[in-house]
């Protein structure tokens, strides 16, 4: 072996084949069996993708780096059962392009957090998280209030049908007018919405504000969806306790 | 730099440099408006400052005809340069960031200084920006000397430098502007990692075509660890971030990944990140800088041998020991808490290699203290891959995963080992390519050494207790079988921790700072190039 060695060191691509060779074995055993991900993950039927303004305030979350402070996948550990709700599952997130699931609680859990809260708690949470929370160090987010930027929305849904959300070619042409139906459940456009999303997505005005359709609209929506697009775990969690 | 370089190279620099500026501007008026564009400005105004330096220079006498029989250092110390003003950015946003932790209400009301948005400014900026600028200049030594040969061509290791810094430029105002993938360790935007795949070719062809010029039949340990960090990275870079961009002309794009799938993918990246560029590229440091400064030859070959194909071939699979008692497939959760396991012995392997090397100089380690950083590296490198290997357990991860444990474990292993190793490798090297014997003010290298060691102890020591406390509140039942505490009465214990991390955090950044210093005075009164010459006569052009 000494001597193998020894001659392959005096070898530069021999070295560096050698080097590809044993840095790729393991990662190819590890990830490979997750691509056949369809047949091992069942998809559950109540599965739902996000609406188009969910899915902008769901880039409001990635963008003010929420995820560092917040995990999105509750172990299963029962002090986390008991602290969050049932354990999280690998189909709830088969349509999150990336996963959020987090690697730090400097807060706490959020993949159970859909309905916990009202709106208004959530709204005066982020503008200002003391005003609700006295202890928490969580920082204040004023700049919520502006106008959501709705732009990039049906090139985003459409990015997303590429990879496998289902969105058909209706919702990825209607995106910018349903992210604004959903939180004007007073206007003529919510029923399209509704027909293409049907009745599980909250429709009402997250802000409070009517007038305007602001980033703090989009990030409410998302965050109340949150552990609501599927009942698959709490389906599991009672199989499980049965 | 255009003193260093040929008439003729500073034409094919003024080229690229145009190349650059078109593309800058390419990118501004395709995108109009957001973050590409103002990327855009950033290479259109690197390029032109870039192509009025060189053209500025055509006509400058060509440089002494004996430079081919030298090594070629410039490119060092540009990145030694690079590497200390990105450790001051990534240093003290790290301190500030803790200090919000402690102090909340000190966040500005702009969204650019939010904890979020600052968060991965830190992190780039140290492991990319700091760690990054530290490994390709000392590779750049490192390689010429133990190969005996100049750097092939004087071209491209600026492309690399350069282009490598606009990288991490990109990366971290791309962060404060919002733009972010959100995974972590690789958060820049689609356009910057394919800027990234280029810079990175480039440097391993440059890498490689030194490596075939050489006049050592050997190629030494230290290139085994650099190739393996040039190659692993890059692999690891292009597979975590497959990404379909919204739009080409906006910094916003999907991961092809999802789910559990995207979990396991992101954390083969991030844990082989700390694999290979934290750590295997860093070894290469250790390898050379340790035996060059105690004057000892590496204590055996044959565990060099073993620790290396260990690293390779153990590292990457334990990426999913990020992942336990989640959605992952419990046997993948298995092997990567096994992997994790059986890596202490190549880990341990190098760090006692580098310590058993120290026997016969530890009256030198004792009066020089930057073989005193180099020291302090491989112990605390011995103890974070323990440590490591301790939280990689299934059980003991309950308790330490998502608390401050884990932030500990990781400031052990960047502050501990990656930090000291680029200090005493800086100390080494400042000196020598500036034809000085020392560095300018060896009590301020005294100095820093003890702000650093005293910094690292009270940070680690303060995340450890963070971190414990946490995961002990969290699981923790009262007699009626509920839950004791609520969450926000664990941020509450976190306070004195916190601030203790902050004062911590503040002593490293001191000394990083009296660093910085120290070498700006050696460079300022440099008295030549460094002494040491290839052994072949190279022919001259």
């Amino acid at each position: 072996m000494l001597k193998l060695h020894y001659n392959l060191e005096k070898v530069s691509m021999g070295l560096v084949a050698a080097i590809i060779v044993a840095a790729s074995i393991g990662g190819i055993v590890e990830i490979a069996p997750l691509f056949t991900i369809d047949k091992t993950v069942e998809i559950p039927e109540d599965l739902r993708s996000y609406t188009p303004l969910e899915l902008a305030g769901r880039e409001i979350y990635i963008r003010e780096g929420c995820y560092a402070c917040h995990s999105q996948m509750v172990r299963s550990l029962a002090d986390e059962l008991d602290r969050y709700g049932p354990y999280s599952l690998a189909a709830e997130s088969a349509y999150d392009h990336p996963m959020l699931w987090g690697s730090k609680r400097t807060g706490p859990d959020l993949a159970r957090l859909g309905g916990k809260y009202s709106d208004e708690w959530h709204v005066a949470h982020l503008i200002d998280p003391r005003s609700v929370v006295p202890a928490s160090i969580m920082p204040s987010y004023p700049w919520l209030t502006r106008t959501l930027d709705t732009d990039l929305l049906s090139d985003a849904l459409a990015t997303l049908a590429r990879l496998g959300v289902p969105y058909d070619e209706d919702m990825i042409a209607a995106a910018e007018a349903d992210a604004l139906a959903q939180s004007h459940p007073d206007s003529d456009a919510v029923d399209g919405f509704l027909e293409r999303y049907g009745e599980r997505p909250a429709t009402r005005v997250f802000d409070g504000d009517p007038s305007r359709l602001t980033e703090i609209d989009a990030l409410v929506a998302y965050l109340q969806s949150l552990g609501t697009l599927t009942d698959a775990p709490y389906r599991t969690l009672a199989e499980d306790i049965q | 730099m255009t003193e260093t370089l040929s008439i003729s190279e500073r034409r094919i620099g003024v080229v690229l440099s145009v190349l650059l500026a078109l593309t800058g501007l390419v990118m501004a008026a395709a995108a109009r408006h957001g973050v590409m564009s103002t990327h855009g400005f950033m290479a259109l105004g690197l390029g032109i400052g870039l192509a009025f330096l060189l053209a500025g220079a055509l006509h400058d006498p060509e440089p002494p005809t004996d430079r081919l029989r030298r090594y070629y250092d410039a490119p060092t110390r540009f990145g030694i340069v690079m590497t200390l003003i990105w450790a001051i950015i990534g240093m003290g946003i790290g301190v500030w960031v803790a200090a919000l932790l402690y102090w909340p209400e000190a966040t500005p009301p702009w969204p650019a200084t939010s904890f979020g948005r600052l968060r991965p400014v830190h992190t780039t900026g140290i492991i990319f920006g700091f760690g990054g600028n530290a490994l390709v200049a000392t590779s750049f030594h490192v390689l010429q000397r133990t190969s005996r040969a100049r750097l092939a061509d004087s071209v491209s290791p600026w492309v690399v430098l350069i282009g490598y810094n606009l990288f991490c430029a990109w990366a971290v105002t791309g962060y404060l502007m919002g733009s972010t993938q959100s995974k972590e360790y690789a958060e820049a935007e689609w356009y910057a990692d394919l800027w990234l795949v280029v810079i990175w070719v480039t440097y391993f062809a440059l890498y490689i075509r030194t490596l075939a010029r050489r006049n050592e039949p050997h190629i030494y340990v230290a290139n085994w660890y650099y190739l393996a960090f040039i190659l692993v990275v890059a692999m690891l870079h292009i597979v975590n971030n497959l990404a379909l961009p919204v739009r080409w002309t906006a910094a916003e794009s999907f991961p092809v990944w999802s789910g559990v799938q995207d979990a396991m993918v992101q954390w083969w990246y991030g844990h082989n990140a700390v694999a290979f560029f934290l750590t295997a590229g860093f070894l290469g440091m250790l390898y050379y800088f340790l035996p060059v400064r105690s004057g000892r030859p590496i204590w055996s070959y044959r565990l060099s041998i073993v620790s290396f194909w260990g690293i390779t071939f153990f590292y990457i699979w334990v990426g999913s020991h990020h992942l336990h008692y989640t959605a992952l497939p419990y046997w993948a959760q298995t092997l990567g808490m096994t992997f994790s396991v059986m890596l202490l012995v190549p880990s341990w392997a190098s760090a006692g290699n580098a310590i058993a090397t120290l026997n016969g100089a530890w009256h030198k380690v004792r009066d020089d203290a930057t073989l005193r950083f180099m020291f302090v590296a491989a112990v605390f490198y011995g103890l974070s891959t323990f440590e490591g290997s301790f939280l990689a357990i299934r059980p003991v991860n309950s308790l330490s995963h998502y608390t401050d444990w884990t932030v500990g474990h990781v400031h052990s292993g960047t502050l501990g080992w990656v930090a000291m190793i680029v200090f005493g490798a800086i100390y080494t090297l400042v000196p020598q390519l500036n034809g000085k014997t020392e560095m300018a003010s060896l009590r301020a290298v005294e100095w820093h050494f003890w702000l650093a060691v005293t910094g690292t102890l009270v940070y680690v020591v303060s995340m450890w207790n963070a971190g414990i406390t946490q995961g002990l509140m969290w699981r923790a039942y009262d007699e009626n079988g509920a839950l004791s505490y609520s969450f926000v009465q664990s941020v509450e214990a976190m306070a004195p921790y916190y601030l203790l991390r902050t004062i911590g955090g503040g002593l490293f950044l001191t000394g990083a700072a009296i660093c910085a210093w120290n070498c700006r005075a050696t460079m300022r009164g440099a008295a030549g190039h460094a002494a040491d010459r290839p052994l072949a006569v190279q022919p001259a052009e």
